[in-house]
């Protein structure tokens, strides 16, 4: 754990230079998806759950979230939150239905209920339907610090990036994040164990939407803006794009995979079809021959270096 | 003539035969899903993009070729199902040994690209596909107008899926399907080439999607986006009868465009929900489906 000693510090200090290297809008764009890809990876590479849905609470808690900050005059960091809770809220519901099946039909029904999310947006008065909610206010942080300026804009997303981060370890550390694990690998036996496997599952879904929500609130922030594209399936399919894309299962490959992702957007982002094309390429890549993703990849290797014999039971 | 509860027959009769015309695509492209993911244990996310593909085959072969429906008909779904085997020698091939995740999540990336080459090529507005001459017009049925076209929809589709039920459920080839799907490695080892089996029945499943796609043509806009949003209706079918049975699937498919066409009619706002509604039911009452065996 020599590395995470160096390591951690390292991309601390990058973090915080980073919004005067690189445009800090396209960094908040991508922490968001970052914690986003985090939270999606707490359930596919912890409990081995393939949400195919998860667009679902990302893009209803920015609509709420935009509704709170605009409508009823809420301070960002309780838009913040009312937007995670109702994501949370979403995300008990739907795991409550979504856990009586596993695999495969477990992705098609997050799917399926996460269209009908994007249904009742596309109809519901609050959302106005194609054109969003738009202009929303960033407003002032604990009435104190305006957000409006992109740099302290960019550390409070920065701040709760972190501390979403540090509740996901956190919770993968934990006896709780150790059951997860044993669900993932064999959940008879976790059963036969003596867990109330179902319990588990329903937990780590309720935290996974409800990080996912945080996300997608704050990103309704960011872009002042809550629109259809978060809601819609594309936006389920890049999150899971960016975790394979980065390594399933590992604490870092999701924020890798997510600043790739939302920098090929960035730069494609002219070329209208060709992101989906390339989007589609680098998945069934990942699929054949990448499974691992890059940060899978590279631990892969050092681990082979210091010759540490592999962890037994992967995960596939 | 009567009323029913302030809605004029007319309107009644004609969702329920849009609906029936939903339920018909839904049949028969659950009914591949069914076929694929019983032999490979692979959901199919392409299909949704083979479906799109049948159309625009069909209305390619019309508009550089001059080639008629008739013969698209059967063209499209051997020339997208061909597409299908190569995906399957190609790529698909290559999962069989892992988690079934991983075929969803290559289908879903091969549906990605397909999707995308299409809005390169076409944007996304849909172009138009004439109804076939002999097809055009209709028939007064005395309580509704039956317009011919829709009335062959849905008579191919059942055509179709109790064929593909009789061959499976009474024939020999159907036998050797059925005991692949339990047990392959047994029928492997009484000299049937498994293998070549599964990628024929990849081929079948993926033709049969896009021989909705050509059914589709004339009804909807030919248009990229056509089977995505087709396919996550269909996986809550299939979430709902369960992949169990051949017949359940078929019968799902029509119930629910029916159940939509009726909620077209009662309550607009829901129609488009309404599916995913009976899908979170069916999942409280009976989460392995109606059809399906609790697993």
């Amino acid at each position: 754990m020599r590395l995470q000693k160096i390591g951690i510090p390292i991309l601390l200090a990058l973090a915080l230079a980073a919004p005067f290297v690189v445009y800090p809008v396209f960094l908040m764009k991508a922490l968001c998806f970052a914690l986003f890809a985090c939270a999606f990876n707490l359930l596919l590479g912890y409990v081995g759950l393939l949400s195919f849905g998860h667009a679902a609470y990302f893009g209803f808690a920015a609509y709420v979230s935009a509704h709170a900050a605009k409508v009823w005059g809420l301070g960002p960091e309780l838009a913040l939150v009312l937007g995670t809770l109702t994501a949370m809220g979403l995300g008990l519901v739907f795991g409550w239905l979504a856990i009586r099946r596993s695999g495969i039909y477990f992705a098609m029904i997050t799917l399926a209920l996460s269209q009908m999310v994007f249904f009742f947006c596309v109809q519901a008065p609050f959302t106005h339907g194609e054109d969003g909610i738009q202009a929303v206010p960033r407003g002032r942080l604990l009435g104190l610090i305006d957000l409006t300026d992109n740099l302290s804009m960019y550390y409070f997303v920065l701040a709760v990036f972190i501390l979403g981060l540090l509740i996901i370890r956190r919770a993968v550390g934990s006896p709780f994040g150790q059951v997860l694990k044993a669900i993932r690998e064999n959940e008879p036996r976790a059963t036969s164990l003596g867990y109330k496997t179902d319990r588990y599952k329903l937990m780590a879904f309720t935290l996974s939407a409800a990080l996912a929500g945080t996300a997608g609130a704050m990103k309704a922030l960011v872009f002042q803006l809550a629109s259809l594209t978060d809601v819609h399936w594309h936006a389920s399919g890049e999150v899971v794009l960016m975790t394979l894309l980065g390594g399933v299962g590992t604490v870092f490959g999701p924020v890798v995979g997510a600043f790739l992702v939302v920098a090929i957007q960035n730069y494609l982002a002219q070329m209208g079809a060709w992101v989906t094309i390339i989007q589609g390429g680098i998945f069934v890549i990942c699929v054949l021959i990448f499974r691992r993703g890059m940060v899978g990849e590279v631990l892969e290797f050092w681990r082979r270096r210091n010759s540490e014999p592999p962890p037994s039971g992967g995960h596939h | 003539m009567f009323e029913l509860i302030g809605i004029p027959p007319q309107a009644l009769f004609g969702q329920m035969l849009l609906g029936l015309i939903n339920g018909a695509f839904y049949a028969v492209l659950s009914l591949g899903l069914a076929l694929i993911f019983g032999l490979l244990n692979v959901i199919n996310f392409t299909h949704g993009a083979q479906y799109m593909l049948g159309a625009y085959v069909a209305w390619l072969l019309l508009n550089f070729l001059g080639i008629n429906y008739w013969l698209a008909l059967v063209l499209a779904p051997v020339v997208v199902g061909a597409f299908g085997i190569l995906l399957e020698r190609l790529m698909l091939r290559k999962l069989y040994h892992l988690d079934h995740l991983y075929g969803l999540l290559l289908t879903f990336g091969l549906a990605l690209i397909i999707e995308g080459v299409f809005r390169n090529l076409y944007g996304i507005s849909g172009q138009s596909y004439p109804v076939p001459p002999v097809l055009t017009g209709g028939y007064n049925l005395g309580f509704m107008f039956l317009p011919l076209y829709r009335g062959w929809v849905v008579f191919v589709s059942l055509v179709v899926c109790l064929g593909t039920w009789l061959v499976i459920e009474k024939t020999k080839l159907g036998s050797y399907l059925r005991a692949g799907t339990e047990n392959p490695t047994l029928v492997q080892a009484f000299g049937i080439n498994v293998p070549r089996m599964i990628t024929l029945t990849y081929g079948f499943g993926v033709g049969l999607a896009a021989l909705a796609g050509v059914l589709a043509a004339p009804i909807y806009q030919v248009k990229p986006t056509m089977g995505a949003d087709m396919i996550i209706v269909v996986f809550a079918v299939v979430v709902i009868g369960g992949m169990g049975s051949i017949m359940g699937s078929v019968v799902t498919g029509f119930m629910l465009g029916l159940l939509e066409g009726l909620t077209k009619v009662f309550y607009p706002e829901a129609s488009n929900t309404v599916i995913f509604v009976v899908m979170a039911v069916v999942l409280l009452i009976k989460p392995a489906g109606l059809f399906g065996k609790a697993s």
